[in-house]
């Protein structure tokens, strides 16, 4: 069964560019009336981060904070917003990407030195949290790891690529989730289903197996903590194409949150929308597997433990009672196993025995 | 067992064999103290007469004589007072030669003047000194002289007199020295600029053996008035003092003898004295037993009624000379200068001036610069003994927003009859409670100023930097959301930068 994709990278991008130069307007028509130009924005800071159970992520609550050319402490980051939209600017209308560290240095051709990157990063934020978009909206992406393999169809939008479509099975190695990537048209899948991988090995090794074919699934390699591109990469997979989808990684605290960030977010992204994928499930490696299939494992040691009592407080592992009688059984038995520790059984037992069965169970 | 054997030493002898405490020690201290004690007496002889001085001091070269030992011929020249011909053999061939029952304020170190170096220069070099002087007569009396050191007399090798067509007034002292100007020669030079620095309106020439020419050029003719003789207050006398004024005292009984004698004692309070410490009015001073002249010593700082001593006869700089001369030679980006009110420390009057220096052509050196002057010339060696430098030290400058690695200089000047020197040597001045006090305050009032001035100028530039702040920055506002918006004409951000250019803390 094909599916037809619902657009909407077109769109997006002329919001983008809109949202910028209405922004810019703002701050000229301040200027031209003869005021010091300020703008209010939601404060990120943590007091005022909350969690929304019915969208299921992080948001920022009703604080503002007011930024002023009038005060002497603003101005200048006033200035390097108000640089950072005109740079965006530039690069959407002519369809250029940039990186953070590119915006680092670029700011020096304008006498608008960043103390240091953490500086510029931050006013990149400033800015996603003023026009409500993602950094990478902007065509500012972080250095890109993650890639995607399976039967889905798109179409690039990028200068010099217009209309050439590509299928992502063409490539053995997969695709990068690059800027490329990020900014085409989803065409058409015959996937039912996405699976969404945390390490590279197992990754490749789905694809050797065939799982693509065998589970008629969208294969996805998070590379650890998901980069933000990823995520919205992913819950476009699930809101345009209508695919489930289902995250494996190692049974250990931090596996288990990587799979948390891309269901429900991070706090940094509290001020963003739709990175998030609310209805993805977190299919193991969890804890009741390491006992179910006597899997070999690792002691957990005090940064794991301390981890998972943090996690156990955090609302978003609130939700679901899953969560918690894993968190639970992790401090039980205290050991950890990776991914890998599959291969015991031999290197096709994930794809043959373990992987049917957690779709089936997390359907 | 040898026999321990006594002689009698002259003066003359005790200085030669005690040369170091005149400071004479080697031969490049010698050169710089052979400048300095005439130096010093030629500004005297120019300021009693309240004329601005006009030095002229030339160091030539004569000789080797070892590797680091040459033989120079020292010049020094004024347009002081002169000396009446029959006083210059004493003056200049005799150690001690003089009148010490009075106490005026002097440069001088040792009231030995030139005759200390011309006595080393003579032991050196076993040549006469030349001295010429007038008084402005219509005679220049010039003189070949030597000592005689067992003796302490002087011999008159020559003795010429001239005609004086020009009217000159003045006097000349030549003669040959050891030395070793290489090493001398920072200090002399330091020497010439703190000089030049608390006599502002004296004219200073220095020509060294490499014919190198120094001047330090006066900045005003102004000139405090002279300082005068005064007699010895009560509280400040000894036992040796005491007896030598009654050897000479013309005086013959207690009550005339009190009140010629002693500085503000008049008649009622040498009645009052004389009744504290029971002695007739009437007695003869020159009956007083040996007992009894201790016992009026110690009287003598017992009674409380004496009037403390009046500080008229001191000459101090002033602020004004001091601000003018410290601006000559620091070229400071601010000055302030404080004196402070005449004081007492064991009978002799004192009074303290203090000047504070800041940038300008000042060196950052990690600690303050510290110029000591006493009566009027610079004192150069043993800094940390020094009263001054222990009360710079210990204040608590962060309360003034002072720090030692600013470009600050302090001058410090006590005049006095008598200078609080710690030791023979001169150099410093002791840690007495009086003179602390008087330093320390004369410091936190200048310490206040110098804190008014940084404080405000540290508003000013805080605020400058607060303006090129938005200076810097709303152009560049205008500038990108000029772009953003598509507008072609930017806004102007003048005024607003204008607005901000008032006084007043932002919020």
């Amino acid at each position: 069964m094909v599916k037809k994709r619902k657009s909407s990278v077109a769109k997006k991008k002329s919001e983008i560019v809109g949202s910028l130069k209405s922004f810019g307007t703002k701050v000229y028509d301040q200027l031209y009336s003869g005021y010091f130009p300020s703008i209010n924005m939601p404060s990120r800071s943590t007091e005022n981060i909350n969690y929304d159970p019915h969208l299921r992520q992080f948001i920022l609550g009703d604080k503002s904070v007011r930024r002023s050319a009038r005060n002497i402490r603003h101005v200048k980051p006033f200035t390097q917003l108000v640089w950072a939209a005109r740079f965006s600017h530039e690069l959407a209308s002519q369809r250029k990407t940039s990186t953070l560290r590119d915006v680092y240095y670029s700011a020096q051709a304008y006498e608008m030195t960043f103390k240091d990157q953490q500086e510029s990063n931050n006013i990149i934020t400033d800015l996603e949290t003023v026009l409500g978009f993602s950094r990478e909206d902007f065509n500012i992406f972080p250095e890109e790891r993650s890639a995607v393999f399976g039967d889905l169809t798109i179409e690039y939008t990028v200068p010099g690529y217009e209309g050439r479509k590509l299928n992502l099975t063409s490539h053995p190695d997969g695709v990068m989730i690059g800027p490329a990537l990020t900014s085409s048209e989803f065409v058409s899948t015959t996937a039912d289903k996405v699976i969404a991988i945390e390490k590279g090995g197992l990754f490749t090794r789905f694809i050797e197996e065939n799982v693509h074919k065998k589970f008629n699934a969208v294969l996805v390699l998070t590379a650890g903590q998901a980069p933000r591109a990823t995520r919205h990469f992913i819950r476009r997979l699930h809101k345009e194409m209508d695919l489930p989808v289902h995250i494996f990684t190692d049974g250990d605290p931090w596996g288990m949150h990587i799979a948390m960030v891309i269901i429900s977010g991070s706090a940094n992204a509290a001020h963003l929308r739709e990175l998030n994928t609310p209805d993805a499930k977190w299919s193991g490696v969890w804890a009741s597997d390491i006992i179910n299939y006597k899997l070999p494992t690792d002691p957990l040691d005090e940064v794991d433990i301390k981890r998972l009592y943090e996690l156990q407080r955090d609302p978003r592992y609130q939700e679901n009672p899953l969560w918690q009688k894993e968190i639970k059984k992790f401090l039980r038995i205290k050991r950890k196993a990776e991914q890998e520790a599959f291969s015991r059984y031999g290197l096709t037992y994930i794809v043959d025995e373990y992987l049917p069965a957690k779709l089936e169970e997390t359907k | 067992m040898a026999q321990a054997t006594f002689e009698e030493i002259s003066a003359s002898d005790f200085f030669y064999r005690n040369r170091d405490i005149a400071g004479f020690t080697n031969p490049s201290r010698a050169v710089f103290a052979a400048i300095r004690e005439l130096v010093e007496n030629s500004l005297d002889a120019a300021e009693s007469l309240k004329i601005p001085p006009e030095i002229y001091v030339r160091l030539s070269f004569e000789g080797e004589v070892g590797k680091d030992t040459q033989i120079y011929k020292l010049r020094v020249g004024d347009n002081g007072s002169g000396i009446q011909p029959r006083f210059i053999p004493s003056a200049f061939g005799q150690i001690l030669y003089g009148s010490k029952y009075k106490l005026k304020q002097m440069r001088g170190t040792f009231g030995l003047g030139g005759k200390m170096a011309v006595l080393y220069g003579q032991i050196m070099t076993h040549q006469p000194a030349k001295v010429t002087s007038s008084t402005g007569s219509t005679k220049i009396y010039s003189f070949k002289l030597m000592i005689d050191i067992q003796r302490n007399r002087p011999i008159i090798l020559d003795r010429k007199v001239l005609v004086n067509k020009e009217q000159w007034r003045g006097t000349i002292v030549e003669f040959t020295l050891e030395g070793d100007y290489l090493r001398a020669k920072s200090k002399i030079l330091e020497y010439f600029k703190q000089t030049a620095m608390v006599n502002p309106y004296a004219n200073l020439t220095f020509v060294d053996p490499k014919g190198r020419l120094y001047k330090f050029t006066r900045v005003t003719t102004a000139m405090p008035d002279p300082p005068k003789e005064t007699e010895p207050h009560p509280f400040g006398v000894d036992v040796e003092l005491l007896q030598r004024l009654i050897q000479v005292t013309p005086y013959r009984n207690m009550l005339e003898f009190l009140k010629q004698h002693f500085h503000r004692v008049g008649d009622i309070t040498a009645q009052k004295f004389l009744e504290f410490s029971h002695l007739s009015p009437s007695k003869n001073p020159k009956r007083l037993s040996h007992e009894e002249v201790v016992r009026l010593m110690q009287n003598l700082k017992k009674f409380k009624d004496f009037l403390p001593p009046d500080a008229s006869c001191l000459s101090p700089l002033g602020e004004e000379l001091l601000k003018a001369g410290i601006l000559k030679e620091l070229k400071p980006e601010y000055l302030v200068v404080n004196q402070r009110k005449p004081s007492t420390y064991a009978g002799h009057p004192f009074i303290i001036e203090m000047g504070i220096a800041y940038g300008g052509e000042i060196p950052k050196k990690g600690n303050f610069l510290i110029y000591r002057f006493a009566n009027k010339i610079p004192l150069l060696y043993d800094e940390a003994s020094d009263v001054s430098f222990r009360v710079i030290n210990s204040l608590n400058w962060r309360r003034y927003k002072v720090s030692p690695d600013m470009p600050i200089a302090i001058v410090v000047h006590i005049c006095s009859t008598k200078v609080p020197y710690k030791t023979v040597g001169k150099e410093f001045i002791a840690d007495r409670p009086e003179v602390r006090r008087e330093v320390a305050n004369a410091l936190r009032e200048i310490g206040r100023q110098l804190h008014r001035f940084l404080s405000k100028r540290e508003h000013v530039d805080r605020e400058k930097r607060r303006l090129s702040i938005f200076a810097k920055y709303l152009p560049k506002i205008a500038q990108f959301s000029s772009h953003l918006a598509g507008k072609e004409k930017l806004p102007d951000v003048k005024k607003l930068i204008k607005s901000v250019q008032k006084y007043g803390e932002e919020t």
